[in-house]
């Protein structure tokens, strides 16, 4: 118990950095898998293409790979962002992937009509899609979007070993002063816990009062 | 269009014998789409509609090309396709190290693979118990084990048990990912047509008899797609050994890359060992699109709805 009353700023301030790394890439994974969904169903055969590579490319990209490669890669370009930049950045493109596949799949729940109808109102595609399709798309796809950004969530703890402040780094300051091993073990678990059951618990609430089920 | 399989959201609703809704028409008629195929999201486009689709078009290829050119004058302006940089993949030497750091990729692939299929059995067959109290822990390992990040077990196996670097990151491996197969095997189960069980049980079959030799091999056969996707996360997920010192492949292009006498060739590093990387997950997830559309053409099927390879699944930490 005392590692964690011994230590409470340090688990606070990577528990903090884990949150933080967390809603940050989940921001922009969210942008761009939506923006690829929609590439994804755009009538112009390029962008069809772009969205198309995007995803097979990511999902199939260990995430690790990809941190090594813009953590230690980007630098040599003379790019210099803060590490945490870098890998706000890894984490959001690798999930916007699957973001991207969770959105496109809930625009195929869409029953027909409602495509239909916003054409025969003369709708561009733009707009069936922005103000017809999407918004109803995403009250499907709450439950799938919400466990991907759990996986999110539990992903950012490689980051720690690439230098960024987060709650599994914790443990090597930890066992340096001393302390053991299993207990800050424990107490990091609980974080992890902690994080996950409040998305878990959000999405929840976002779908009882949004949810549809086709 | 290019949606082949259209993904169901994992929780979400079921996908129904017929397609029903956009999915019809985007997924095209007989999976190929004829040209200008109507979507609908936007009308056949007329003779204007085509000419602006086409300004897209080139746009966008105009976009990219800038895109990669600038990548590549990058590359050129930093040296990146400098001969030094390159020589050393032709050293015997080096080859040997990639390979070696290659083999050890897939020999840890290989017994995760094999352990946590084994471990998901077992949790399976625990959570389908009859007896409460087996039920109960297996239902608890599985939550634990999926609600941990993999990271975190596999260091708390490598710095609190203090094993070596192989063992620590197959552990790790195979408790999560045996945890989230039990849940396919269990779902699978449980989506066997109940009149198979039901008529089972009529023969006179024992309940392991029934679960042997009628429900587990049509589970197995439906969700055939879903376990090869989680043998990708499995396979991406043993370059998480790089952050224990495992030896394996990004190791192996690590120790190249910061070698002096090589001129630190870090980016041709990253280059050739993404496109193995890449390569290896492609052709396993492409290997489990191609079971599950040939599972979905067959009659042995008909008392399971075959899942397709679910997007959501293949990440990893995702419920299935």
């Amino acid at each position: 118990m005392d590692v964690l009353t011994n230590n409470f700023s340090l688990y606070g301030e990577g528990f903090l950095g884990t949150v933080r790394l967390t809603v940050y890439s989940s921001l922009l994974a969210l942008a761009l898998g939506v923006v690829m969904a929609g590439f994804r169903v755009a009538p112009v055969a390029a962008l069809r293409a772009v969205g198309t590579t995007w995803v097979t490319v990511l999902r199939n990209t260990p995430l690790t790979l990809l941190f090594f490669a813009m953590l230690l890669g980007l630098p040599r370009f003379g790019v210099a962002l803060p590490f945490e930049l870098f890998a706000v950045l890894a984490l959001g493109c690798y999930t916007s992937a699957f973001i991207c596949e969770a959105v496109r799949s809930g625009i195929n729940t869409v029953p027909l009509g409602q495509g239909e109808a916003a054409r025969s109102l003369g709708m561009t595609f733009g707009q069936t899609l922005g103000t017809i399709v999407l918004p109803q798309a995403f009250r499907t796809v709450i439950a799938p979007i919400g466990s991907t950004l759990i996986a999110l969530a539990k992903n950012s703890a490689i980051a720690g070993s690439f230098s960024v402040v987060e709650l599994l780094s914790t443990y090597k300051t930890l066992s340096e002063n001393g302390y053991s091993v299993v207990w800050s073990f424990v107490w990091i678990a609980l974080g992890y816990l902690i994080l996950t059951l409040a998305i878990s618990g959000l999405f929840h609430l976002m779908e009882r009062r949004w949810g549809v089920a086709r | 269009m290019t949606t082949r399989s259209p993904a169901t959201p994992p929780s979400g609703p079921k996908p129904s014998g017929k397609p029903s809704g956009l999915a019809t028409l985007l997924r095209g008629r007989g999976g190929q789409p004829a040209p200008g195929a109507a979507s609908a999201l936007y009308d056949i486009p007329g003779p204007r509609a085509r000419a602006r689709h086409l300004v897209y078009g080139l746009l966008t290829t105009a976009a990219l090309a800038v895109l990669l050119a600038g990548v590549f004058y990058l590359l050129t302006d930093t040296g990146q396709f400098a001969h030094v940089k390159w020589r050393p993949f032709a050293y015997e030497g080096v080859q040997e190290l990639l390979l070696g750091g290659l083999g050890n990729t897939l020999k840890a692939f290989a017994m995760a693979a094999v352990l946590a299929l084994a471990l998901g059995a077992v949790l399976a067959a625990g959570r389908l118990s009859d007896h409460r109290p087996v039920r109960w822990v297996s239902t608890l390992l599985v939550e634990f084990f999926r609600a941990m990040p993999v990271l975190v077990m596999i260091f708390f196996v490598f710095v609190a048990l203090r094993v070596q670097a192989l063992p620590a990151l197959v552990t790790g491996l195979t408790l999560y990912n045996g945890s989230v197969l039990a849940e396919v095997f269990r779902s699978g189960v449980q989506s066997v047509d109940r009149g198979q069980r039901e008529a089972a049980y009529a023969l006179g079959m024992r309940k392991t008899q029934v679960m042997v030799h009628v429900l587990v091999p049509q589970a197995v056969r439906a969700m055939m797609p879903t376990i090869i996707s989680q043998l990708v996360v499995a396979l991406k997920d043993t370059s998480l050994g790089f952050l224990i010192t495992y030896e394996e492949f990004l190791h192996a292009g690590r120790l190249i890359a910061i070698n002096m006498d090589y001129t630190m060739p870090f980016i041709p590093v990253v280059i050739v060992v993404s496109a193995i990387y890449i390569g290896l997950c492609m052709l396993l997830s492409w290997f489990a699109n191609w079971v599950a559309r040939r599972e979905r053409g067959n009659l042995k099927n008909e008392a399971v709805a075959v899942a397709p390879a679910q997007a959501g699944s293949t990440m990893p930490g995702a419920r299935p």
